[in-house]
């Protein structure tokens, strides 16, 4: 973990009420795909938790969705802009697990953590390939679905209203998949979706409210099979045998 | 050269900063990113006899300048804090750290301070006892001992029996009359007074129009909390001759002077730890400073100085 000063390079609407955030610094504890900044904001008294997206030596980029007060804040910034971040925070993804052929599966803004997953894999692996199927509810939500052909992953999308790609949910897509392990990141009904049918072992990011982000709090706990942990410190990311639904 | 060493009970401590129990766990996620032995002390996240896993998430909620925590004392018992927590604290902090203890009955309290003083590494460890009569995130014990004067009394007494160390006893201010409390823990043979915890808030989901809280209450903590635990400390200043551990808001090293004005021999950083995990460290650094732009030479003699 580190706390420091970042500059907002680049703060855009990419899609409905989702934002791209690229903030410039010191990104040397950022370690792992899937791992979170905490984001202190005037005005509000608790940082903000959210997902990593992409990383380099020089740069941050998060996307959010606007859905609240602070999300709102965020949104109205300009270039130029600083912030005050604590970086490096969470486990993130194991993708020494994930085999060569894994489906890493995004919902709404769970899809930008598998991003910079998509990307870790692929580097370490470029022979993997790699499936991502992003749910969304409607055209109008969907993005970085051209990053990840980019990336060279073969890419699926659902949406709840059919606007675009299959319609239906994630799990459509899914269950007539070949893979050797999937990850995901995205809110509960479609972990629980997920865990009903899928194959292989996997691993799914939490999200929680979080008090400090850093395991100091214990305002993020969870029972797992492998003893108590907090989401923040212990997690975002658990393991599909530890979890208890 | 400012003098900030302060005398908590017979110890001395190199400054009054104090983290607060439930902010600080067993210190070691500070102690990544500092050198925590810069503390006068801390006092340790909030030990039961049994584990606890404590209330269903969510357990936080945000409100203008604090939050709302119902955590529900999460910890792993006073066994595991002995055979793990504190051992594993020994190689990053070597000052005496402070017990928080709660309990559900007196004889858990007893119990759970009795096992800290038998072990021999423990009890080496630990300078203060700090008993906590008033979570307000428990069902059937926790503040339910700080609201009642003849609870607080007899949780005071039956501990006493069992140490010799320096104990305060941590107030909720979620009463009538805290003075009337703080007066039956003095007659109780407490050493000392900590307050205050939390005051017991609520938020409401515009979204889902139900409680913010999975517990629905919890303990309001923050900046915005300050006046209410200036006022209660210049009140249990008067009523009581015990050295006070004041809490509530604090933030800066300004309101630490504050602070002890209003009667506070040394001071606990709650909530700002957890929104920026250097508060207390940064409180530390500045604390020099802003006595000398004060006129304060040694932070003994402000001790109640706005009686």
């Amino acid at each position: 973990m580190k706390q420091s000063i970042y500059e907002i390079l680049e703060n855009v609407e990419i899609a409905k009420n989702t934002m791209k955030m690229v903030l410039a610094g010191d990104t040397s504890d950022c370690t792992a795909p899937g791992q979170f900044v905490n984001i202190k904001l005037d005005g509000f008294f608790l940082r903000r938790p959210i997902s990593v997206c992409d990383y380099n030596e020089e740069t941050i980029t998060i996307i959010y969705k606007v859905v609240g007060g602070g999300t709102e804040a965020m949104a109205e910034m300009t270039p130029g802009q600083e912030l005050d971040v604590l970086i490096g925070l969470g486990n993130g993804y194991d993708i020494t697990k994930v085999g060569d052929a894994p489906v890493l599966i995004g919902g709404g803004v769970g899809v930008p953590p598998m991003y910079g997953l998509a990307k870790s894999i692929r580097q370490a692996n470029p022979e993997a390939k790699v499936q991502v199927i992003l749910g969304f509810n409607a055209a109008d939500e969907v993005f970085y679905a051209e990053e990840f052909k980019t990336l060279g992953c073969e890419v699926h999308i659902a949406t709840a209203d059919g606007s675009v790609g299959v319609k239906g949910f994630v799990t459509d897509v899914l269950k007539n998949l070949e893979y050797s392990y999937f990850c995901t990141c995205g809110p509960l009904p479609m972990f629980k979706a997920i865990e009903a049918i899928a194959k292989t072992s996997g691993q799914y990011s939490f999200e929680e409210r979080m008090g400090c982000g850093f395991g100091a709090c214990m305002g993020c706990s969870c029972k797992t099979k492998y003893g108590n942990k907090r989401i923040c410190k212990d997690g975002p990311v658990l393991e599909r045998e530890e979890i208890i639904w | 050269m400012v003098n900030t060493k302060i005398n908590l009970c017979g110890i001395e401590i190199d400054n009054p900063i104090i983290p607060a129990s439930g902010t600080y766990g067993f210190g070691y996620e500070f102690a990544e990113i500092y050198d925590i032995n810069c503390l006068g002390t801390f006092s340790f996240k909030g030990t039961t006899l049994e584990p606890r896993f404590g209330n269903p998430t969510p357990r936080i909620a945000e409100c203008p300048d604090g939050m709302i925590n119902a955590v529900g004392l999460q910890n792993p018992g006073v066994d595991k804090v002995i055979s793990q927590e504190l051992p594993k604290l020994a190689e990053v902090f070597h000052k005496p750290v402070m017990a928080n203890v709660s309990g559900f009955s007196i004889d858990e309290y007893v119990e759970t301070v009795r096992r800290l003083e038998n072990d021999p590494a423990a009890n080496k460890q630990i300078g203060w006892f700090e008993i906590n009569i008033s979570c307000p995130n428990v069902h059937g014990g926790g503040m339910a001992f700080g609201t009642s004067a003849k609870a607080a009394e007899e949780v005071t007494r039956a501990v006493r029996e069992v140490t010799k160390k320096p104990m305060f006893i941590k107030l909720s201010p979620n009463v009538t009359d805290i003075t009337e409390i703080a007066r039956a823990c003095e007659a109780g043979g407490a050493d000392g007074i900590s307050l205050i915890n939390t005051l017991l808030g609520m938020r409401i989901d515009l979204k889902t129009k139900k409680p913010v809280i999975a517990n629905k209450m919890g303990g309001f903590s923050g900046h915005a909390i300050l006046p209410v635990a200036l006022r209660m400390v210049y009140q249990v200043y008067d009523a009581v001759s015990l050295p006070i551990i004041g809490m509530g808001g604090i933030s800066t090293a300004e309101e630490v002077v504050e602070m002890m004005l209003a009667g506070a021999t040394a001071v606990e950083v709650g909530a700002a730890n957890l929104i920026d995990p250097f508060a207390s460290k940064q409180i530390i650094d500045d604390l020099p400073r802003v006595c000398e732009k004060y006129g304060i030479k040694d932070l003994n003699e402000i001790i109640g100085g706005a009686h």
